[in-house]
């Protein structure tokens, strides 16, 4: 089926099966593969991604659901400049604070990180990240640091979308 | 997964065309539901006809004592909406407790009551708060809707429009969800009318269903003591490896005082 999407930025028509995942679409296809398949069933979120940036697992969404639509991955965070190595914030607060291990679940907490970011604004407390990463499961259990940056990389969006206004 | 047709059609009509001539036809909303029991091969169907382009099927309006909720409206929506919060409150609250955030993103209304899994949360929501369910071919009572385990009054090919729920003076729910599923162990609704209170019992039962004993201990006297001593007959409840019928039929009487508390 005959299916347009806008996948970080860059427009793509593709002939897609409909039974295709949208994570299938992204990683076996487009080779995008940051978006992890963790459990497949729609409970670990390291298959997070945003669509119209929404917050979605997309191991339970088909690629023509798509169609039409917005799609981020991790891959389309940071600035893609020639010549720039940045981290998008969000990231750069998940280096900063370590907030990984194994690194299998990051791209999903990421995209989580965002999805709560989008919902609750830049000033979150503990308590109200640990609720909303509900979704997200780290197997090494680092939860404590992937919260820290959370709440670090809210902050640095916060100050840097001030920045960008002020400018 | 098996691969199938897919349709995404523009009105209810065509929807309907689409899943007459779509050989086995399965109606697709967040699908949060049905992929899972695609990919698992509980559901094998030959086609799916997707109902997110039809438009006025999801939003929320007051309409006196009435608040409708469109089929295709997701849990964060009605978790979020203005209009629920301060119309039914327990409703959003319900609404914020269904799985995580990105799959109340995605899940919606009218794909969760047609499914009808004996575990879901608004199932007691509809029949606690005594609404009715508006499809293509008309209307169906919430006591007549609910018929059990993935059972339900609609026909082969009806397509529900939306959902109009009865205001009540209070209501809450309380629900002991499954820590990995966010399903709910059981969850109970209370609902309280100046004609009555209802109560709706999930994830204790086969399917949802009212608890009358507690509806006429708390018409009488809408207190915990009303209830107190009150208990279900574990012969009608489940049992499974998440807990035995017994133990589901003591933590619904927790769970009724919880939300008699909350209300």
């Amino acid at each position: 089926m005959q299916t347009r999407l806008t996948i970080n930025g860059q427009e793509h028509a593709l002939e897609v099966a409909p039974a295709t995942l949208l994570v299938e679409l992204l990683r076996d296809t487009l080779g995008l593969t940051g978006t992890h398949i963790g459990c497949d069933t729609s409970q670990c979120g390291a298959c997070n991604v945003l669509i119209d940036g929404v917050a979605v697992k997309s191991c339970t969404l088909l690629a023509v659901q798509a169609d039409g639509k917005a799609v981020t991955t991790i891959e389309g965070l940071a600035p893609t400049d020639a010549g720039v190595e940045e981290l998008h914030p969000m990231q750069a607060a998940f280096r900063e604070h370590h907030g990984l291990q194994c690194g299998f679940c990051t791209p999903g907490m990421v995209m989580a990180g965002l999805e709560i970011v989008r919902r609750r604004g830049h000033d979150l407390d503990a308590a109200t990240i640990a609720h909303d990463l509900e979704g997200n499961l780290c197997r090494c259990t680092g939860y404590v640091n992937i919260i820290k940056a959370i709440e670090a990389g809210a902050k640095a969006m916060g100050s840097k979308a001030g920045a960008t206004t002020n400018a | 997964m098996r691969d199938f047709d897919y349709a995404r059609p523009a009105s209810l009509a065509d929807a309907a065309a689409a899943f007459a001539g779509g050989g086995e036809a399965a109606f697709i909303a967040g699908g949060h539901t049905l992929l899972p029991a695609i990919k698992s091969r509980l559901r094998m169907p030959d086609t799916l006809v997707d109902l997110a382009a039809i438009p006025g099927l999801a939003g929320v309006a007051l309409e006196g004592d009435t608040l409708w909720i469109g089929a295709m409206t997701t849990h964060a929506s009605v978790s979020t909406d203005a209009t629920v919060t301060s119309a039914i409150p327990a409703l959003a609250r319900l609404a914020a407790g269904i799985g995580d955030q990105q799959v109340r993103n995605r899940g919606t209304l009218g794909g969760v009551i047609a499914n009808n899994d004996p575990a879901a949360d608004y199932p007691s929501a509809v029949l606690a708060l005594d609404a009715v369910v508006e499809t293509d071919r008309g209307t169906h009572s919430a006591d007549d809707y609910f018929q059990g385990m993935f059972s339900t009054a609609l026909e082969d090919g009806e397509i529900i429009r939306r959902v109009g729920f009865k205001v009540p003076l209070a209501a809450a729910y309380a629900k002991f969800r499954h820590p990995a599923s966010r399903y709910a162990i059981v969850g109970v609704f209370v609902a309280r009318y100046a004609s009555g209170v209802r109560v709706a019992v999930t994830g204790a039962g086969p399917g949802v269903f009212r608890w009358a004993e507690a509806e006429a201990a708390l018409t009488a006297s809408f207190t915990a003591a009303a209830v107190a001593g009150l208990s279900l007959d574990p012969a009608d409840l489940n049992t499974d490896i998440h807990a035995g019928a017994e133990y589901r039929a003591h933590i619904a009487s927790v769970m009724l005082a919880k939300a008699i508390s909350e209300a």
